[in-house]
């Protein structure tokens, strides 16, 4: 481990040639020594850009043998069960790929099992960005091109799988057509322009093609390089801990353990991608047949990310409004935009209304404890809840099948949780939040318990506890409670409400306002040593952050545990306190 | 004896004891259950020595629900004219005997011998005609078109019972089976007379020649291996969708945890 | 720091002392970063800190190179060298695999499965390449955590938004640069300018328009026509009543002249349902004037419905015998056959449209005429 050694020659050189044309080492001194903080949900980003890269790279191989045609051919090939069978040079060529090019069969499932796993990534990192809050000043911008990522990246995944031209993408197609065919005014245009005609037509895989190996893969690429550039400048997030603050990046250099990591990272990425591309069969098309409109099979879904539209165009019941010679099929168009709109337009926007609730216009570079914003949690819970009432709805021939319940009561079902599930699933996730809020500050006052059991003198059974070291304390206290803004009830000196809280947008601020700053209070005071009774400011200020407390924040206790008036202790505590150590 | 005895006490012995228990239980079980005949040779002629012996067994077996006529009671419609091959289908495949009324009747083991069933069948089939029970030559794949059989499959049966025959849901409960478990004859046995909710499919819409090549393509899908690993049921993507949340994310977060994991440096060397 | 997590009895006298019970986190590794630790750091070096930022380099010191133990780091190298070497082996085994296992029925011997040799050599590959992927994955993963000595560094965050100078300086160069141009003060260039613009950036939509033909009223018809023999899919040949006799019987039909056209039988696939004499009841309905349904158009108890959804077009074929409802697996939609396919649950808003059929000379199945309604998913101009 010592520097005594002398970086080789052609590497030295080669390194000063570029330096003289581009200046690379005032950059690559910086980028040696910069700081990545080191937390495992901090890596689910990268299973997507991983993901991506081995897209590509097997995207490449299998490019070089699909024929992107739907000109028929009848099937000699090596398949012998499809022999004399019409399909279209698509699907002959996929089925070539399959049997007849060595490792044709492992690139097909490890570039779709690749697919599935990017989509299921860039969820997860979404969720993990989501409920820590990470989206916050300054990284909105980050946070919509992340949406526009998981956009686009639905649309590859879908324009993907429907280039082998078999019977279920097929069916895929046909309804994606049947849907475009829908909108009004314009959807029959849509549909015969995008189609050349009617459907099936002969050009829509060629241009399928193109669009999912150069248009979308473009985008795709420029977003992601967008979307690392500005966390690169910009720096990542880091969870709370001792030491962790607003101002500095607690972590790794990122030369060479970073470096080291991320290539451990991609090579533990691809070879889970291997395993289930050589164990776990994805998209057996020959099993599938090649497309033709006249058959269907049972069991006929998209891939799972497109699981949300496929539940909602099966839960909706059957309405459609005909007037003046026109037809608006609501029974296709309310599923097809509304889900959608809801979950990827409520996350785009929601930054931006949690701003507008919390008033907060600071910048937030230590992520939250999901438990210590409980509204965002909740409704986080309540999108997870509503999507995936949706997505079992999605599969609900197959459940039906398996689990033997009946067809419609499943649909009966998900038709009422999709309303009732969120509502609950709101209520439950906040209440407990609250409740390990409230676990917390136990901790924080009365330390853990250490599993001795202390006779009193009195005869009482007692479990001592031990104070929390310091960077257990550090975690526990690290929490930004939004102020609580004026509302229309408070006035100032003159007599007159806020002007922000004119109107109904105002009332609804201030309602959102009050539901956002509600929280436990912590003990901050430092009289964590296993007692603590009561005394305290009732300000919960994360440790060193440099938040500037308003003097409304006092009020902010008020609004939360309601038992616990600003400063006391609810009287159940007393009873399990300790002289400490 | 004393070897045992000697190592009564070891923990291994509770395990030991257990697995031989369940050992002997199954050998017992498997010994005293009958399972019948499912097997199908190619069907005797019928005699009259078999339509009264069909009778007889109809009557003791099938007439408590079907009417000592087989006119048909409340409980279970008329088997006139419903001809040898539907008494075929369903007995072999042990569906009749009904043994209770749900959505719809489910495969099981079979209590009669083949000759019991080729009895009863002759048996109904004399009362007013139907269907024959197809001959080995018909359900034969030998020189069957697959490719012909994938297209019929795929327009008239995927749609119920799977695009590789792994079933499908119904309405109200009810399901078509996976074809996993039907032999050639009982597959064209079905085709020809449409049980329970499964339509008919006639000679004179399906010929023959069409329904062999539907059984060939049927018999080769099942048996075919899965070249890409496991085929996670034949359903699609939602199996696929489960695989790569549990298996895909969840194994790549425990990697995860690992990679990140702080690392507990051995004690210090007094420098503190 | 205390690093006592090991000791017993780390009770009582000794005061608040590290908890035995992992609740926070493992004591950190020595920070680097100028003086000490925490945050107090950082105040005194503010002053610094654009400095720190401009010249790059954030954190001082040196990554620890001393190794506490090096019998452990020998054994460690052991293992992740286990691991690489593993890696290689794989790899190898990877080209051997790919090299020795044939696929495709023109390389195998005659006996072999194509199949069996995909699965073979799938596996093969597959396994192999996990391996060697798995392996490289370990070992580096070894090396960084066991290997290189523990180390937890701080950088400073440097402010995001420009200093108010640059800001400044920004915002003047701009004015100074728009009054410059002239931009502001002459309006009919700036009007003119996205006047002259505007046509081309319609350009890129108007270019698109020949990707397809205009629908006109295709959506309104089907390829069947009066006298268009009706054809079984897969055999297309044609069916006679006799032939198609028995109640309960489900056949798919496609035009005659149309059975390889997907475009044509994608409105024009038909399903035909024969009935018990008395079970069908269809009523006659219509559609503003049009019939759109009737017995009239059945023959023998048998009944031609379009094969496609209502509601977006998928091939509505699960008849179910003993219900007569016809249900569509991709999103439930189900009808009643035998009242004019009407829709009874699921998202469906319209009956199938029903193919009048009649006989023709020869006794086969036609169609009277083209479906009276559009067939399959709605549409704005439907009506």
């Amino acid at each position: 481990m010592s520097e005594n050694f002398e970086v080789p020659k052609p590497l030295s050189g080669t390194g000063g040639w570029l330096d003289d044309r581009f200046h690379g080492a005032r950059g690559g001194r910086v980028l040696m020594r910069k700081v990545f903080p080191d937390h495992w949900s901090f890596m689910l980003g990268e299973i997507a850009l991983w993901s991506f890269v081995i897209l590509l790279l097997t995207g490449t191989f299998l490019s070089l043998f699909f024929v992107p045609s739907m000109n028929d051919v009848v099937y000699h090939g090596s398949y012998i069960k499809l022999d004399g069978v019409k399909m279209s040079e698509a699907y002959q060529s996929t089925l070539n790929i399959s049997f007849d090019v060595r490792g044709g069969l492992l690139m097909r499932q490890i570039h779709h099992w690749a697919a599935d796993l990017f989509m299921a990534a860039l969820i997860a990192h979404m969720l993990r960005v989501f409920f820590t809050g990470a989206y916050r000043k300054p990284r909105e911008i980050n946070w919509l091109i992340g949406i526009g990522l998981f956009t686009l990246g639905l649309l590859e995944g879908l324009f993907g799988y429907s280039l082998p031209d078999d019977q279920l993408s097929g069916a895929g197609l046909r309804i994606f057509e049947g849907v475009l065919q829908g909108i009004p005014i314009v959807g029959t245009y849509l549909g015969f322009f995008l189609f050349g005609g009617p459907f099936p037509g002969s050009i829509i895989i060629p241009r399928l093609y193109i669009l999912h190996v150069l248009l979308i893969p473009g985008l795709l690429l420029g977003l992601i390089t967008a979307h690392l550039f500005i966390m690169f400048h910009q720096k990542h997030t880091q969870m709370p801990a001792k030491g962790n603050t607003e101002k500095n990046v607690v972590g790794q250099p990122f030369f060479p353990y970073f470096l080291a990591k991320g290539g451990a990272w991609f090579f533990f990425i691809f070879a889970g991608l291997v395993l289930l591309a050589t164990f776990a069969e994805i998209n057996p098309i020959w099993l599938y047949g090649s497309y033709t409109p006249v058959a269907i099979s049972s069991a006929s879904q998209p891939d799972f990310y497109m699981g949300l539209l496929e539940g909602s165009l099966r839960i909706m019941p059957s309405w459609e409004i005909n007037f003046l010679g026109h037809t608006l099929t609501m029974s296709v168009l309310i599923p097809f935009a509304l889900p959608l709109t809801i979950v990827l337009g409520g996350a785009a926007l929601w930054p931006f209304f949690e701003q507008w609730a919390t008033g907060d216009k600071s910048f937030h570079n230590v992520n939250d404890r999901p438990r210590n914003a409980p509204i965002r949690t909740a409704t986080g819970l309540a999108a997870i809840t509503f999507y995936g009432v949706m997505w079992a709805e999605g599969a609900n021939d197959v459940i039906a099948d398996k689990l033997s319940i009946p067809l419609y009561t499943i649909t009966w079902i998900a038709r009422v949780l999709v309303f009732v599930g969120p509502a609950i699933a709101f209520v439950v996730t906040r209440r407990i939040c609250i409740g390990l809020q409230r676990k917390d500050r136990q901790m924080l006052l009365h330390g853990y318990e250490s599993g001795i059991i202390r006779q009193l003198p009195n005869g009482e059974f007692v479990e001592v506890h031990k104070p929390l070291n310091e960077e257990a304390r550090a975690v526990l206290e690290a929490k930004t409670v939004p102020a609580l803004m004026p509302g229309p009830d408070s006035e100032d000196d003159n007599g007159v409400p806020p002007p922000q809280s004119h109107g109904v947008l105002g009332r609804a601020k201030a309602i959102a306002n009050r539901a956002f700053a509600e929280t436990v209070v912590t003990e901050t005071n430092g009289h964590g040593n296993g007692h603590g009774n009561g005394h305290g400011n009732g300000h919960a200020v994360e440790a060193g952050n440099g938040h500037a407390v308003e003097a409304g924040q006092e009020e902010a206790a008020v609004g939360s545990a309601p038992s616990a008036p600003v400063g006391e202790l609810p009287a159940a505590d007393g009873s399990e306190d300790s002289p400490g150590s | 004896m004393s070897w045992i005895n000697a190592r009564r006490r070891r923990p291994v012995a509770g395990y030991a004891a257990l697995l031989l228990g369940l050992v002997v239980v199954g050998l017992l079980y498997g010994a005293f259950t009958h399972t019948g005949s499912s097997a199908q040779a190619s069907s005797p002629a019928s005699s009259q020595q078999d339509i009264v012996a069909g009778k007889n067994l109809f009557e003791a077996t099938c007439s408590s629900c079907h009417g000592l006529d087989a006119q048909g009671t409340s409980q279970a419609p008329s088997l006139i004219g419903a001809g040898a091959a539907a008494v075929d289908f369903q007995m072999s495949t042990g569906r009749m005997p009904a043994k209770e009324v749900g959505a719809q009747e489910d495969r099981k083991p079979t209590l009669f011998t083949a000759q019991e069933i080729y009895e009863i069948a002759d048996y109904v089939a004399s009362l007013g005609g139907g269907p024959a029970i197809p001959d080995a030559q018909q359900v034969s794949t030998a020189g069957a078109n697959t490719g012909l059989g994938e297209q019929l499959f795929s327009a008239n049966c995927a749609q119920c019972h799977g695009f590789a025959g792994a079933g499908g849901a119904l309405t109200y409960g009810k399901y078509a089976p996976a074809l996993t478990a039907a032999t050639p004859t009982q597959i064209y046995e079905a085709m020809l007379t449409g049980p329970e909710a499964m339509p008919v499919f006639s000679n004179g819409a399906v010929s023959p020649a069409a329904k062999r090549d539907i059984i060939a393509y049927i018999v080769d899908t099942r048996v075919e291996t899965n070249p890409g690993g496991f085929s996670l049921g034949r359903t699609g993507p939602i199996t696929e969708g489960l695989v790569i949340w549990l298996g895909g994310i969840g194994f790549l977060v425990l990697i995860a945890l690992w990679i990140t994991a702080k690392r507990r440096d051995p004690r210090p060397t007094g420098t503190e | 720091m205390s690093d006592m997590d090991e000791t017993e009895g780390a009770e009582g006298a000794e005061g608040p002392v590290a908890p035995r019970r992992v609740i926070g986190t493992p004591p950190p590794a020595p920070r680097l970063l100028g003086s000490g630790d925490g945050p107090g750091a950082m105040a005194g070096s503010a002053g610094e800190a654009s400095d720190v930022a401009h010249s790059g380099e954030h954190f001082k010191g040196k990554l620890p190179t001393e190794d506490p133990d090096p019998a452990r780091s020998k054994r460690i190298e052991k293992m992740v060298a286990a691991c690489f070497i593993l890696a290689f082996i794989a790899g190898c085994g990877f080209i051997a695999a790919y090299v020795g296992l044939q696929v495709g029925s023109d390389r195998l011997g005659p006996g072999d499965n194509v199949v069996d040799a995909a699965l073979r050599s799938n596996l093969a590959l597959g396994t192999s390449l996990s391996v060697a992927l798995l392996a490289l994955g370990a070992g580096a993963t070894l090396w960084v955590r066991q290997l290189m000595p523990n180390v937890e560094v701080v950088e400073e965050r440097h402010e995001l938004r420009s200093e108010a100078v640059d800001r400044q300086a920004f915002q003047e160069y701009f004015k100074e640069g728009a009054a410059n141009s002239q931009f502001v003060k002459r309006p009919l260039v700036r009007r003119t300018l996205m006047l002259g613009t505007l046509p081309l950036l319609a350009a890129p939509l108007v270019l698109l328009r020949d990707m397809g033909p205009l629908p006109g009223t295709s959506l309104r018809h089907t390829v069947w026509s009066p006298g268009r023999r009706l054809l079984v899919y897969g055999t297309n040949t044609p069916i006679t009543p006799a032939e198609f006799n028995e109640p309960g019987s489900m056949i798919t039909i496609v035009p005659d002249g149309y059975q390889d056209d997907a475009d044509a039988l994608t409105k024009a696939a038909v399903i035909l349902i024969r009935f018990e004499p008395g079970q069908l009841q269809i009523p006659t309905r219509y559609q503003g004037s049009t019939l759109v349904g009737t017995m009239n158009w059945t023959v023998d108890n048998i009944v031609a419905y379009s094969k496609i959804c209502t509601h977006l077009g998928c091939p509505v074929a699960l008849y179910e015998q003993t219900t007569h409802h016809i249900l569509c697996p991709c999103h439930q939609s189900t009808f009643d056959a035998p009242d004019g396919a009407n829709v009874i649950f699921g998202p469906a808003a319209r009956p199938l449209p029903q193919l009048p059929i009649t006989t023709d000379a020869q006794g086969y199945l036609v169609a009277k005429s083209d479906f009276t309604q559009p067939v399959g998913p709605s549409f704005w101009e439907r009506g």
